[in-house]
This record gives C-alpha cells, sequence and structure tokens, in this order.
C-alpha cells in the first residue's frame, strides 16, 4: 500500500510571501504525522493543499495514493478535515450539523443518521446532540468539527491546529479523542504550534519552517538530533544570576537560556557529563553556592529553538532589538513556559 | 527511515461507518446547504425579526413622514410607496446575503464544504438558493404591513403574483453579486462597508419619489438603474389601469427591462461567484 501521504517539492507563492518552498514529506500509514511549526511557517498553506482547498504552484502531491492535483474529489472522498475555527453551524444541533455532513458525502437520510449517532457516542456527545451547538461549550464545538470530519469515515483525518484556544481540560479531552481514533486505525495529519502536543500525539514529527521541512522524526530522534544535552543550573540567591551565567556561557555551545522567575539557567552542551563537571568547577571557582544542578536531554522545545532561531509559541519577529548580538542564536531569549 | 507500524497491513476500518462510494449530487448539496443557512437566519429570531421590525418602520416613516411632502401625479402616496419598497428590499436582502456569505468564509464553514466530495457550483447555489428563500420572506412581510397600512391595489391576481415572481427572480439575480462581494471583502464587517454601497442605488431611483423631482443629472442615472425598472415594473403591475398614464409606459415595457437586468447579473455574477470556490 503506498503512503498515506506523499509530498514532494511543493512550493506556494502569496503575493509577496513565499508560504511554501520546496517542502517535501511522507507520512506512513497507521500513525499520527505531526507537522511543528512557528506562525506563518507554512502548516496551514500546507494542509489547505493537502485538503485540496489550494493548489501548489509546483510539486506533487498524493494521498492515499490519489494524484491531489489531478483527482481532488477522489482525494476529497478519502480526506476528513478539522480546521482551526470550528466549522459547525451554531442554529442547529449538534446531530443536525453532522447529519448535514453525512448527506454531503453522499449518504441517505438513513444513513446519515446512523453515521451520526457512531459518531456523536464516539465523542461522548449524545447527551448533547439534540442542543443548538451555541450553546456548547468551545471544547464540545471542536468535539463536534472533529466529528464533522470523521462522518465520512475518512482514511486521513487532517487536523489544522486542532486545540488552538481550548482550555488545558478540554485540551486532554481532544487529545484523549484523537488517540482512540488512532487506536481504532484511522491516520492522522495534524499541524501544531505546541510542542507537547506534537510529543502527546504524534509517532512522527516534522518540523517545519519558511516553508520546508527542516527536520523530521519520531520525538526521541529529534530530541537527539542536535546530539546536544543541557546543563541545568538552578542559583540560590537571584542576585548571583548574571555572575553565573558569566561563568557558564563559555561551556555552551549556545548562548545559555535564563528564566529568572525560577532562578534557572540551561547550558546547551555538546560533550554531556564531561561539561557538567566543567559547569561545577566554574562555579565552584567563583563561590556561588546553586540549589541545583543536573545534566538532562534537551526537550523538543529546546531542538526547536535550535533549529529554527525561535522559539515554538512565541510571536514572529523574535529579534527585533538584536542590533548588538553577534549571532541570531545569542538573541534568542527563552520564552517563560508554564 | 520509516517507522512500520503493525497495522499497516491490515488496515483496520476506522469506524464502523460506510465510507462514501459516490460524490453528494448537485441538488442534495444545493438543498442541504440552503436549508443550513436558512435555518441559521430563522433560528436566530432576534436578529430576523429586528431586520422586519427596521423595514415596518422605515415604511412608516416614509409613508407617514415624508409621504404628505411628496406629490405622485395623481397615486396616493402609501399605492407608489409599498411597491417601491417591496423593490428595495431586493437589495437590502442582498446586503444581508453579503455579509453571511463573509461570515461563512471567515468561520471556516466554507472550507469544510469545499474539503467534501460536493460539486463546487453546488455550494454557491446553496447559498443564493438560501438567501433568495429569505429575501422571499423579507417581500412577504413587508407586503402584509404594506396592506396593514393601507396599500390597496385593483390589479387582478395574475398581475400582483407577476410582480412577486418578478422580485424572487431579481431577488435570485442580485443575489450572485452580493455572494461574489461578500467573498471579495472576507469578513463581515467589511462587507458590513461595501454593503453601503446599495443606498446610492435606493434612493437615487424611483422607489420613494418620483424621478421628476430630482435634478437632471441625477435623472438620468435614476431613471435608467436596475432597481428603478425592478420597481416601475411592479407598481405597474399593481397600479393596474392608472399604470400607463402614471409611469408612461406598460407592465410589460418595465419588466422586460427588469428581465435583461437580471439576466445580464446572473450571466456575469454567477460565474465569477462560482470561481471563488475553486481551488486557489
Amino acid at each position: 500500500m503506498p503512503p498515506i501521504l506523499e509530498a514532494h517539492g511543493l512550493t506556494k507563492r502569496f503575493k509577496t510571501t513565499q508560504a511554501l518552498d520546496g517542502l517535501d514529506l511522507t507520512a506512513e500509514r497507521g500513525q499520527v504525522t505531526a507537522i511543528l511549526g512557528p506562525n506563518g511557517a507554512g502548516k496551514t498553506t500546507f494542509i489547505r493543499m493537502v485538503a485540496t482547498l489550494l493548489l501548489p504552484d509546483e510539486g506533487t502531491l498524493t494521498v492515499a495514493g490519489i494524484d491531489a492535483i489531478k483527482e481532488p474529489d477522489r482525494v476529497r472522498r478519502a480526506i476528513g478535515l478539522a480546521g482551526q475555527s470550528a466549522a459547525v453551524e451554531g442554529a442547529m444541533s449538534g446531530r443536525e450539523n453532522l447529519e448535514l455532513v453525512g448527506r454531503l458525502f453522499g449518504h441517505d437520510a438513513r444513513q446519515a443518521k446512523a453515521s451520526a449517532n457512531v459518531v456523536l457516542d464516539l465523542l461522548g456527545l449524545t447527551e448533547s446532540a439534540d442542543r443548538l451547538v451555541r450553546t456548547y461549550s468551545g471544547g464540545m464545538r471542536r468535539k463536534l468539527d472533529l466529528g464533522a470530519s470523521l462522518v465520512g469515515a475518512p482514511e486521513l483525518l487532517l487536523l489544522d491546529e486542532p486545540t488552538t484556544g481550548l482550555d488545558p481540560r478540554s485540551r486532554n479531552d481532544l487529545w484523549d479523542a484523537i488517540r482512540d481514533l488512532v487506536a481504532a486505525g484511522t491516520d492522522v495529519l495534524l499541524t501544531t504550534q505546541y510542542l507537547d502536543e506534537a510529543d502527546q500525539l504524534a509517532a512522527r514529527i516534522a518540523i517545519i519552517d519558511h516553508g520546508k521541512v527542516i527536520a523530521d522524526g519520531t520525538p526521541d530522534e529529534l530530541k537527539s538530533l542536535a546530539g546536544i544535552d543541557v546543563v541545568q543550573v538552578h542559583v540560590a540567591d537571584p542576585a548571583d544570576l548574571d555572575r553565573a551565567i558569566a561563568a557558564l556561557a563559555p561551556l555552551g555551545c549556545e548562548a545559555p537560556r535564563v528564566d529568572r522567575p525560577t532562578r534557572s539557567i540551561a547550558v546547551p552542551v555538546e560533550k554531556g557529563s564531561a561539561q557538567l563537571l566543567e559547569a561545577v568547577r566554574a562555579l565552584d571557582a567563583i563561590d556561588l553556592p546553586v540549589s541545583d544542578i543536573g545534566l538532562r536531554r534537551a526537550t523538543l522545545d529546546e531542538v526547536f529553538l535550535s533549529l529554527t532561531g525561535r522559539p515554538a509559541e512565541a510571536e514572529p519577529d523574535p529579534g527585533a532589538n538584536g542590533s548588538a548580538a553577534p549571532t541570531d542564536r545569542s538573541r534568542r531569549r527563552r520564552r517563560a513556559a508554564a | 527511515m520509516t517507522t512500520v507500524n503493525p497495522t499497516v497491513e491490515t488496515p483496520i476500518r476506522t469506524l464502523d461507518l460506510p465510507r462514501p462510494t459516490h460524490a453528494a449530487g448537485a441538488l442534495t448539496t444545493t438543498l442541504g446547504v440552503a436549508r443550513r443557512t436558512v435555518l441559521r437566519n430563522v433560528r436566530n429570531p432576534q436578529v430576523f425579526i429586528l431586520g422586519m421590525v427596521q423595514g415596518a418602520m422605515f415604511l412608516l416613516i416614509f409613508r407617514y413622514v415624508f409621504g404628505g411632502a411628496i406629490t405622485t401625479n395623481g397615486v396616493r402616496y402609501v399605492d407608489f410607496l409599498v411597491p417601491g419598497f417591496v423593490g428595495t428590499g431586493v437589495l437590502f436582502s442582498g446586503m444581508t446575503a453579503s455579509i453571511g456569505a463573509a461570515g461563512d468564509l471567515e468561520e471556516g464553514f466554507f472550507d469544510r464544504l469545499r474539503s467534501l466530495p460536493v460539486p463546487r457550483v453546488a455550494i454557491a447555489a446553496g447559498r443564493v438558493l438560501a438567501d433568495t428563500v429569505l429575501a422571499t420572506i423579507g417581500l412577504t412581510v413587508t407586503t402584509l404591513v404594506g396592506f396593514a397600512m393601507g396599500f390597496r391595489t385593483s390589479a387582478p391576481l395574475g398581475g400582483l403574483l407577476l410582480a412577486v415572481a418578478l422580485c424572487v427572480f431579481a431577488a435570485f439575480a442580485f443575489t450572485w453579486l452580493f455572494v461574489l462581494l461578500g467573498l471579495i471583502a472576507g469578513n463581515p464587517q467589511a462587507a458590513q462597508s461595501l454593503g453601503l454601497l446599495v443606498f446610492p442605488f435606493t434612493f437615487v431611483s424611483s422607489a420613494f419619489v418620483p424621478v421628476e423631482s430630482m435634478p437632471g443629472w441625477m435623472q438620468a442615472f435614476a431613471r435608467n438603474q436596475p432597481l428603478t425598472q425592478i420597481v416601475s415594473a411592479v407598481r405597474a403591475f399593481t397600479l393596474g389601469d392608472d399604470a400607463q398614464r402614471v409611469l408612461g409606459h406598460s407592465a410589460g415595457y418595465f419588466a422586460t427591462r427588469s428581465l435583461v437586468w437580471c439576466a445580464l447579473f446572473i450571466v456575469v455574477f454567477a460565474p465569477l461567484a462560482a470561481r471563488r470556490y475553486q481551488r486557489g
């Protein structure tokens, strides 16, 4: 069986922006593939192309073995799309929404009714099925939107930032629903700018930036991709932070990332434990008390930062005031992450 | 390089659901999309009824406030005004259609539809059909309010039905333009601003005052623009015997011109609107 998705050399230009710039990606069947990237990286453009809403300027794209450029209607029968904004009708009940989409998938009235029931049950929405959707919570709307993309029993489910803007509880709920689908055998391609979302759901992550895949692998592969470990230091006294940074900076292969509220300094290093020892000596030499020091693997967050030069969840234009900075990397400031 | 999952060789049917074997037809799609859009309006009674109340209020103001100062060639003002109101209603419904289409685009509803195996043109047609139905409801209400306010006609029932049919057809034809404008605008706020374009057409017409009372240069526009043709046709149908004397031409004359305008709108704007639903 061909891969569920194969993209080669996709490009797309909108007036002044190059949204996709030679994107290559193959997604295998039987797993979740996450497209991870900052705002404006080209995630949404790519998923809209897979959903047959956009044509590429160049390149080839097959979905479930079907040429998406030549035979969009066959692709539409194989996919389900749930978007950033939940495209369900507030003035209709949950059941009516699903039945409508079922009819549009070519089901007759009886089949559409049956499919709606199965989906409502699967997503735990049966109790609210006959209420108007405008009375639903944000999380329930997203779930229903997900449900609407399922009534056609898609081979490939496309989720464009499925949990953006949801509170943590609804987010977990939706993750569970997606995991259940995957367990039942649906292939999923999702875009996200949340690293933990990719880490939680995806077997395979493609990091894209400026319209290209810049890294691609399992979460574990990506975490060890750069060959980077991190020396993590918590200083005891906030007044010592700047001295500690000065002492540790020469050891790192990149500039240390500092989180002032927690008094912690993360120094990316290339030689692991040898450099942990150096760090201990360096701090001891200036007689600086630490409350904790250790070596750990880089998080996906840090890998992302290393690869793209900016944090995943921050606004674009990270280095607006970095005039004196010698490199792009040293300008980065880690976002105070929760 | 690739991670092979053991489920690959035996594809499990996702859910216990039938997979679509054929696309939904154009008719099913058009009706499905139209039904949703009608429900969206009818189930928001605050907005829907407010629109009607607003229309009735303007009718009252024109009838009782301005009406006394307007002379209409021996025809009672209320008999002159109500056909004008019904005709302009076509444009105001169009404005709502434009805002609605922009909202569908912004909310992602059109993306959902376009990702489904349905004919593209049916998505547009569904929207237009719904807006035509809504316009018909609106013009029915306006007509009833008009009768309540003293509008009378001596025209035969056939003439009245022709007048209604013409308005419904005009609503259908104009909606293609308005949906196109809404899709170009991209969001409801912009569509609403763009919708202000209807004002010169509604007021610089024969809808509320006789064209002869306007300055000469304005008359040229007012007399020949499409809304005046439609309003005059409706008026000619409802005035019965007085029509030829008051309007200078027969109902057939205005109806033919109206139909030509409507056909022109459909031929030009329907393909442009439908094209917006294709892949970008």
